[in-house]
């Protein structure tokens, strides 16, 4: 082995698309709906049936340029464009898209991890219907049919566009997270990724570390999940590096992500751009949103999930990177009002984020956050305590007081400790001689004795402090 | 050489049919060849013309923003339009299998 070992860097670039969740579709009256018995809401615009008009819905549009400036794009004047293919989940054979001129290009979204990724375009199009393959014998290849339900063609997007800079799975789930962060905090969508209301297509390439060049990509479909994201980016770069290393080549292709085998698979090669035969919708006129439009959405957005990191980190004391979890939780507030009251900031964001982790958090205030961080940290309650007062208080709500009654916690505190100690060393004098001796084994004993008296409610740390605090 | 045509070639017409999932004879595929040809020769006349000083148009009517409200308008039944369709099960739309995948 004397050649050197080539070091290679995997180039990511992600289309995200987010289903809107406006009431109606994109270019009729259909309702804008997941799960519905299928075929129930089409009409002859989504059904593409002769003499039917699209006409755009304006929510759609106002969602889309929000998302659009929530990611620092530049809003322009647009046009539609058809995306002509064959396939029977769009009965128009042809997709009603945005190409030459989208709605939203050229922004940036900051990750937690202190990134920035950039964004080429955010684009308005309506989705397919959705068609489920009928094997004859349950394989792929096998006699068989498909079933179309066109609940979900119409249904209004925004397909958002890297730019190829992201540099690995970490990164890229990082920018999705990030992404449905902002999604979910202007309500422009649901963006469940089960549900498919967020979908997320990855290109990913190698070049030799060092280099800047774009080699050959592959674009993998079909994943449902975060965690499959990661798994196929990582699979994906494995592929491409032995391809190299073997003297060969990927080719450019679309892959589809198989989540029971772990691994891609060969699609279709990708057609060019040019076999799409895109063309300017004729059916629909340009969008010029005006300058007060733009204006009134850049004044209806709420601080980014970045500007909310940097506040909170300012307020507790951490770095960024620290607060993205309960940021991403939308548990910024709570922790900012805690602290506002009073509360250790490093304790108020390690119980949130430690003891927060639920569904629903609802119940507990601000106020007896901060309490209970505050007896905690005053020694009024132990750790595990405190964890229990949390517990409590997310269940039921109430205050501290009210928590600590129905667990039947004892308020400890060192006062009581102190009268207790003294009591004990009356009662067991020797023990006390040989433990100022140096017979270390002795602390045990009054610890245990001390725990007995509270029903082991005592903190056992405060209890040695005493004890050491005694001796000396 | 009638069918080697300078605008487009026999193999581009080929090409596109086959996009649009149409199937053509060797005879139609001349046809066609000559015929696209002299559409794209008239295109031609018209990207000669000097149209430096004319704003580029998205559209022929002078409209912008033509929008609707986000409202739900209920339409069809399914069952009549299941009922045009040919092939129909579990109240979808049965087509035969998909050859190649979705773009
Ligand atoms: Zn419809």
């Amino acid at each position: 082995m004397t050649d050197s070992v080539q070091e290679w860097e995997v180039v990511i670039g992600l289309e995200v698309h987010c289903e809107l969740n406006t009431a109606s579709k994109l270019f009729c009256g259909c309702a804008n709906v997941f799960g519905d018995e299928p075929n129930t809401n089409i009409c002859p615009t989504c059904l593409g049936l002769p003499g039917s008009l699209p006409v755009v819905n304006e929510a759609a549009v106002t969602k889309a340029m929000t998302l659009g400036r929530a990611l620092g794009c530049t809003v322009s004047n647009s046009i539609f464009a058809r995306k002509n293919y064959f396939y029977p989940d769009m009965p128009k054979d042809y997709q009603v898209t945005q190409y030459e001129e989208p709605t939203n290009s050229d922004g940036e979204l900051a990750l937690g991890d202190g990134s920035i990724v950039q964004i080429e375009r955010a684009h308005i199009e309506e989705d397919t219907g959705k068609t489920t393959h009928v094997g004859g014998d349950g394989r792929i290849h096998g006699a068989g049919h498909s079933l179309v339900d066109y609940n979900r063609a119409g249904v209004p997007l925004v397909e958002i566009v890297s730019r190829p800079v992201i540099r690995s799975a970490r990164q890229a789930k990082t920018y999705v997270e990030e992404l449905r962060a902002v999604v979910l905090a202007i309500d422009v969508s649901d963006a469940r990724m089960d549900q498919g209301s967020m979908r997320v297509d990855a290109n990913v390439s190698v070049r030799p570390v060092g280099s800047d060049e774009l080699r050959t990509r592959s674009e993998v479909k079909n994943i449902n999940s975060l965690r499959s994201l990661g798994l196929a980016i990582e699979y994906e770069t494995r592929r491409h590096i032995d391809l190299y290393e073997a003297g060969e080549s990927p080719l450019q292709q679309t892959r589809h992500w198989d989540e029971a085998a772990g691994r891609t698979r060969d699609g279709r090669s990708k057609e060019d751009a040019d076999d799409y035969r895109y063309f300017a919708e004729p059916d629909l006129v340009p969008l010029e949103p005006t300058q007060a439009q733009i204006a009134a959405i850049d004044e209806s957005l709420p601080p980014s999930p970045a500007l909310r990191r940097t506040r909170l980190a300012e307020a507790v004391g951490v770095d960024p990177a620290d607060v993205a979890i309960v940021v991403m939780r939308g548990q910024d507030q709570l922790a900012l009002d805690a602290v506002g009251i009073g509360a250790d900031g490093a304790k108020t964001l390690a119980r949130i984020e430690n003891e927060l982790a639920v569904e629903d958090w609802s119940a507990i205030t601000a106020d007896a956050l901060a309490d209970v961080v505050t007896r905690e940290t005053t020694g009024k309650l132990s750790a595990t305590q405190a964890k229990h007062v949390i517990a409590g208080l997310v269940e039921a709500g109430g205050t501290v007081d009210e928590v600590v009654a129905t667990l039947g916690i004892a308020s400890v505190d060192s006062g009581e400790l102190v009268g207790m100690l003294d009591a004990l060393i009356e009662q067991h004098e020797d023990e006390w001689a040989r433990l100022a001796d140096g017979d270390r084994k002795l602390q045990g004993f009054f610890v245990g004795q001390i725990m007995q008296l509270t029903n082991g409610q005592a903190d056992g740390k405060i209890v040695q402090t005493l004890i050491a605090e005694r001796l000396r | 050489m009638q069918l080697m045509s300078e605008r487009i070639t026999r193999d581009e017409v080929a090409h596109v049919a086959d996009l649009a999932r149409l199937a053509l004879s060797s005879d139609e595929l001349d046809r066609f060849t000559t015929q696209l040809s002299d559409v794209l020769e008239h295109a031609a006349d018209v990207e000669a013309l000097d149209l430096s000083d004319v704003e580029p148009m998205a559209h022929p009517l002078p409209l912008v923003n033509v929008l609707r409200p986000d409202a739900i308008v209920r339409s069809v039944d399914r069952d009549a339009v299941l009922a045009e369709a040919p092939d129909v099960e579990e109240d979808q739309f049965r087509v035969p299998t998909i050859l190649g995948d979705q773009p």
